[in-house]
């Protein structure tokens, strides 16, 4: 459903993408570990379809039009409601309005947001903004999901919170492709099934997570990203 | 370095030829009739006038290149070509009131050429203003590639309206848009006057290319 | 193209409505210049009908700077041009939603201050009211086609109020230059026939100027 071949990009001189191949079918969530400047971000944007790479394709099942988004900037119009914003973001999609209708309501129930639902953005605290904003990702039941470094100004509780919501998202749209990029390998292990660790632009290591634990994983990270 | 050297001997041949313009002018032209000695500023006037013109429609032709092939040695010659293209057009701007003095009394007129040099000269400034802003040096290059073909696409615009203004108001007609009715000498030296202003031009474009060439070797990030 | 373009730009009017600041600002700006004009002339040595020209337009140029200023203010404070571009709707779009945006924003401050003009200076703009509305929307749709391109490239510059002026200057004075003329001849009573050149080039530079900001416009905000 998501397949990347021999990506290539840089940025002037620098190197962001060095050959990065893989393949994702749905269920699955690859989890890309690597430090800051590691390529991650462009990857994703890469995947998404916001920048042409150099070299090499991505494609996505559905284009676009499949892909929804979370990264640290909520994407949200401050000015207007709740509800008015997924419906706008739902327009540019195309998702026609009984299904609109139904998914917002759904939404709003499961991330506990039916008493905001008619209060301007700007109003809410951080927390219910995060959860806004995953709501309108999913507005348009999106077959892959790309999450930029979620986790990015939450305090513990809140990035537990949002690893939880996350995952009721994903486990509940059975076969959705999502594919989060982070530096902190502790807040983005338990969602994955499968993990990569990037540095300088290449996939250092590419694995199914296979059952292992956060500390396991920042381990092979640490081996594999700082050399020993 | 090559090209900084092949450039200030360009220059230098460029300025040598211009000095032999002004022999000529001052000492084999004749001297206009109505105007007298303030005329001989025309020789540089009138070039530069169409230099600066013609700068900025080799900018839009470079900047549609760039937006194609994205090639960052066109979007430089872009960038060396504004630059001329604004010290040419401040040679006419200043020439202009210089000459315009002392024959009409005043030191600026809304005549055909200076509008348009001066509606030029704003588009360079803001052409090398918003390369300034830009600190991102593919944003940079496209945004000012994008200005580039819209600063081309106005020159016809203005040239018209201009010239339809002043058919409406007449003001001294200093310089006909037909046929130039000018003595042979006057016009000798006119036209190896232009020849002069291409061979500085050409300098001047080659040296702020191979500054540029220089700088982005230097600091290939900034 | 067209579908998205429309829901673009009922978002942003919706918020700009909403918000009511800008347009606020917008038609007391206009109102304020419009009486800075007046107070400012000798009525016994300068006709009202030989000033009003340049006094409407430069009013109606100023309030639409104020619009384009904003134009992508709006998706920079909320971060969501990347939503945008992420979304399954073209480039082209995008532009055009922000193009009637902006010319329903400046729109309706001309709409206010066209009669608050004819009512200041005392002109009489009503036997020659179609034609100027034919003049003014001609001129608006130029150099707001104009600046919304550019507004996309000034926004995440570091003097973005301050370049985007410098930069429309030159492309703003041709049709400015063509509009006052117009409208000059159209409150001087002069047939029809006079006006109509300036308003073939303005006609030219929309159709010239608008497809060329369609054209180039995904040149901005791709990577």
């Amino acid at each position: 459903m998501l397949l990347a071949e021999g990506l290539r990009h840089a940025f002037g001189a620098v190197r962001a993408l060095d050959d990065i191949s893989f393949a994702l079918h749905a269920g699955q969530t690859l989890a890309v570990f690597g430090p800051n400047g590691a390529g991650k971000t462009t990857l994703l944007k890469v995947l998404a379809g916001l920048i042409q790479p150099r070299a090499g394709r991505a494609h996505i099942e559905g284009g676009r039009g499949a892909v929804g988004w979370i990264g640290h900037q909520p994407q949200l119009y401050g000015h207007l409601t709740v509800r008015e914003n997924l419906r706008f973001w739902g327009s540019l999609y195309d998702v026609p309005a009984a299904e609109q209708s139904r998914r917002e309501t759904d939404l709003l129930s499961r991330l506990d947001l039916h008493a905001h639902a008619e209060r301007p953005v700007r109003a809410l605290s951080r927390g219910l903004v995060q959860r806004v904003a995953i709501a309108r990702a999913l507005i348009h039941d999106p077959r892959v999901l790309l999450l930029d470094e979620p986790f990015t100004g939450l305090d513990r509780t809140a990035a537990e919170e949002f690893r939880r919501l996350l995952a009721g998202q994903t486990a509940d749209r059975g076969g959705r492709v999502t594919v989060l990029v982070t530096h902190n390998v502790e807040e983005g292990t338990e969602l994955a099934t499968d993990v990569a660790f990037m540095r300088a632009g290449r996939f250092v290591e590419l694995a199914p997570r296979a059952g292992r634990g956060a500390a396991a994983i920042a381990d092979a990270y640490r081996r594999a990203v700082t050399g020993g | 370095m090559k090209l900084l050297k092949s450039g200030r001997w360009i220059t230098l041949v460029g300025f040598a030829l211009l000095a032999a313009v002004y022999v000529r002018a001052l000492a084999f032209t004749p001297v206009e009739r109505t105007q007298g000695m303030a005329q001989k500023i025309f020789y540089l006037h009138l070039p530069a006038a169409i230099w600066t013109e013609g700068a900025m429609i080799l900018v839009g032709v470079a900047s549609i290149f760039f937006l194609f092939l994205k090639d960052q040695r066109i979007d430089r010659f872009a960038e060396a070509t504004a630059e001329v293209g604004l010290v040419f057009g401040m040679l006419v701007l200043t020439t202009g009131p210089i000459w315009g003095k002392p024959i009409w009394g005043t030191w600026w007129t809304w005549d055909a050429r200076l509008t348009l040099t001066l509606l030029l000269f704003l588009m360079y400034v803001g052409y090398l203003l918003l390369r300034g802003a830009v600190t991102d040096p593919g944003l940079r290059a496209r945004y000012a590639a994008v200005l580039g073909i819209c600063g081309m696409c106005l020159v016809p615009f203005v040239h018209l309206s201009v010239y339809m203004f002043r058919t409406l108001h007449p003001q001294p007609i200093v310089i006909k848009p037909s046929a130039p009715s000018l003595p042979g000498e006057m016009l000798a030296t006119l036209g190896f006057s232009f020849l002069v202003f291409t061979v500085l031009g050409v300098g001047f474009v080659i040296q702020r290319y191979g500054l540029s060439l220089l700088r982005d070797e230097a600091e290939p990030h900034a | 193209m067209w579908r998205h373009a429309w829901r673009l730009a009922r978002k942003d009017l919706l918020i700009e409505f909403r918000s009511r600041t800008a347009i606020l600002s917008a038609v007391v700006f206009t109102v304020l210049v419009l009486m800075v004009f007046n107070f400012g002339r000798d009525p016994t040595a300068v006709a009202a009908v030989d000033l009003a020209p340049s006094i409407l337009w430069v009013t109606f140029t100023f309030a639409a700077m104020l619009a384009l200023n904003r134009a992508f203010q709006l998706e920079l404070e909320n971060q969501a041009l990347d939503g945008l571009l992420l979304a399954p709707v073209s480039r082209s779009s995008i532009y055009l939603g922000k193009l009637i945006a902006n010319l329903v924003f400046v729109g309706t401050v001309e709409a206010v201050g066209l009669p608050l003009f004819a009512l200041f200076f005392n002109v009489r703009i009503t036997p020659v009211l179609g034609p100027l509305v034919v003049v003014i929307a001609l001129a608006t749709i130029g150099f707001v086609a104009v600046g919304t391109l550019f507004s996309a490239m000034t926004g995440r510059t570091r003097f973005a109020e301050l370049l985007l002026p410098v930069l429309l200057l030159p492309f703003m004075l041709p049709p400015l230059i063509w509009a006052v003329l117009a409208t000059a001849a159209l409150l001087a009573g002069r047939p029809l026939s006079e006006a109509t050149g300036w308003l073939r080039l303005l006609a030219a530079f929309d159709i010239v100027f608008v497809t060329l900001a369609f054209v180039l416009f995904p040149a901005t905000v791709s990577e």
